[in-house]
């Protein structure tokens, strides 16, 4: 488990590599010029053209590259050109409110969605689960930003009971939890239905009712943590989707998050603060998918003892081939 | 009759349709025999013939919908099972009545480890703490021939004669009064066959348990039961003890099934099997459902259905000859 847990560490290095790479080359080809922005219009060309040198925007592609990398493995991730701060504060400041969020929001879709798609599928073609799946299609439908633009306008501005933006209590979060949590409660009560409505018809079930077992004990101890692989997969994406679309609901609520801190950073071609803020990004990905391949472990006996044996992932052949 | 003669299961007129939306599925027509205590029962039949269903009526396991138990009363101890209440059931099930199911491979939970799914019975049943539990289950793990040592082992770590003895001790880990074994060996090497059904010959003697044995294999049946009944398209056509249905065998299909056999003595080259194959449960014919196969069809059997006659003591045959 160790062995693996290292090997699945050492095999996100490159993904990261590749993410600097990839994010690093494409703002080096993109219009505008740093110094420009930094000293403004009415500085002389020699000015911008020292600051230019200062900078290191003189040097080659792959000297540029290669001193940003450097500085990346020092945890030095590049000053922001317009404040002067270090990068890596500027990020962590806006990270903590982005993650909140996202945590916030992940764990209120697994407390609306996992029950509503266990009932869903316990009771199948009731009216609650004829309710519940109109409610996802309409979860899934509807745009993240429109459902947030609603919520402002019925709750801000009609009812003036909730805040419409900024991020200073609990009764801040209600609206931009809602917002992110619509699309990933409908997916995720969709998808535990479907894993539940499999389950619940494979053998062991009945040799459990078989035992004479309450309902209650026959879905949690028996049938849910056999439907849990498909649903922690579709969580992990969730969570993923939560922090790096961040973006549209950090705008609309005007929440201090990495999201909107990226689209500012974007807009003044303010190239240190976006590669830091994708790297960021990047990792939390990375350490969001180690934690989900774990807890298929964790959930499935099965899959830790193929951990075991060959720290190969087969899960998806595995689960299949044991339908 | 004294307590002692009277039966301890006692099936009457029971009848089991599945709904579906290509017709009714006449999985069990009004079937009727009684099992004394201590006795076991071999019920015989092709594929489709109903006996998997008759076993799971006896543990009201129906799955419903599609399933429908039209008619008929199951007595166990002289209670009707099938007025039980949901809490009547869950008692009923796993304690009093326990089943043994056809294929190892699925009737175990594969996330959770052996000595807990033979566990839980006892604890849920007998109200015995999770420690108490856990050295029940090791004695039943020693009972079935597997070292206690094992407990903690999940099922991919058994192969299927193991998985087979762990579903064993599951169906007697509460000591019930009848278990219903639906092909217990069927899924399994010859070898481990005869293994298993000794162990489970001699587990019933020790226990005084009383069995209905499921199998279509005329010689499982002579290993380990008291009497047999042959079921054919939902009806039993013969039932009486293993010398009655073997040395005077009456009922054409019977005669045909022991005439597919075979038999090591006889040098003819060809086995004589029955004509044609059975008739589709959804469209069952008219009369007796055996007369289109039957060699000694009369004009009579397309029109009546022949009423279960006893033709010597404890003998039963549905057939219009014998009537």
């Amino acid at each position: 488990m160790l062995k693996f847990t290292i090997k699945r560490i050492l095999v996100a290095i490159p993904v990261l590599l590749g993410v600097t790479l990839l994010v690093f080359t494409m703002l080096y080809f993109t219009e505008g010029d740093p110094a420009r922005l930094i000293l403004g219009d009415t500085a002389t060309e020699e000015e911008v053209e020292a600051l230019r040198e200062e900078l290191g925007l003189n040097d080659s592609f792959g000297q540029q590259y290669i001193s940003y990398l450097g500085g990346v493995l020092k945890g030095d991730l590049g000053v922001d050109y317009i404040t002067g701060r270090p990068v890596s504060e500027e990020v962590m400041d806006r990270l903590t409110t982005t993650l909140k969020l996202a945590v916030a929001s992940i764990v209120f879709s697994m407390i609306v969605a996992i029950p509503a798609g266990i009932i869903s599928a316990v009771r199948q073609y009731s009216a609650v689960d004829n309710i519940a799946m109109v409610i996802a299609l309409l979860g899934n439908s509807m745009p993240n930003f429109w459902l947030a633009l609603m919520l402002i306008l019925f709750f801000s501005v009609f009812l003036g009971i909730l805040p419409a933006s900024g991020l200073y209590g609990a009764q801040y979060y209600i609206m931009p939890v809602i917002g992110i949590s619509a699309g990933s409660i409908a997916t995720i009560t969709r998808m535990t239905r479907s894993s539940m409505l499999e389950v619940i018809r494979q053998d062991y079930i009945r040799t459990s009712m078989a035992k004479g077992l309450t309902e209650f004990l026959i879905i949690v101890k028996h049938a849910l943590k056999n439907a849990l692989i498909p649903v922690i997969t579709v969580i992990g994406i969730q969570f993923t989707v939560a922090v790096g679309g961040a973006v549209v609901n950090e705008q609309v609520f005007a929440i201090p998050g990495l999201g909107k801190f990226l689209v500012d950073a974007i807009k003044a071609r303010n190239y240190q603060v976006v590669q830091g803020g994708v790297l960021v990004i990047a990792i939390i990905c990375s350490i969001v998918n180690l934690v989900i391949d774990l807890l298929y472990a964790f959930v499935d006996p099965r899959i830790k003892s193929q951990y075991q044996k060959s720290g190969k992932i087969k899960r998806i052949r595995m689960v299949k081939e044991e339908g | 009759m004294n307590d002692k003669d009277k039966p301890l299961l006692s099936v009457r007129n029971l009848t089991i349709h599945y709904i579906t939306d290509n017709g009714v599925v006449k999985a069990v027509n009004d079937i009727s025999f009684d099992l004394a205590k201590g006795e076991t029962m071999g019920l015989v039949g092709e594929t489709g013939a109903g006996k998997t269903t008759t076993a799971l009526g006896i543990m009201n396991l129906i799955p419903n919908p599609p399933g429908k138990i039209i008619n008929g009363e199951i007595l166990v101890d002289g209670k009707n099972i099938l007025e039980f209440n949901k809490y009547q059931t869950r008692k009923y099930r796993g304690n009093v009545a326990s089943m043994i199911f056809q294929d190892p491979m699925t009737a175990l939970n594969p996330i959770l480890t052996v000595g807990e799914q033979i566990a839980e019975v006892s604890r849920y049943h007998n109200k015995l703490s999770k420690a108490e539990s856990y050295v029940k289950a090791a004695e039943m793990l020693e009972l079935v021939g597997i070292p206690s040592e094992r407990i903690n082992e999940y099922p991919h770590q058994f192969s299927g004669g193991m998985k087979q003895r762990v579903v064993i001790a599951i169906a007697l880990a509460c000591n019930p009064q009848l278990l219903l074994a639906d092909e217990p060996t069927t899924a399994l090497d010859v070898t481990i066959q005869a293994q298993v059904l000794a162990l489970m010959g001699d587990l019933i003697k020790k226990y005084g348990t009383s069995m209905v044995l499921i199998t279509h294999d005329l010689g499982v049946v002579t290993e380990i039961c008291d009497r047999v009944a042959i079921m054919y398209a939902g009806q039993i056509v013969e039932t009486g003890d293993l010398e009655a249905v073997y040395e005077h065998t009456k009922h054409p299909y019977t005669k045909g099934l022991f005439g597919s056999l075979p038999r090591i003595s006889d040098k003819t080259s060809r086995l004589n099997p029955i004509d044609g194959l059975m008739p589709d449960p959804t469209n069952l014919p008219n009369g007796c459902p055996f007369h289109p196969r039957c060699p000694d069809k009369m004009p009579e059997c397309e029109s009546r259905v022949p009423a279960n006659t006893e033709i010597e003591p404890g003998h039963f045959v549905r057939c219009l000859l014998y009537e």
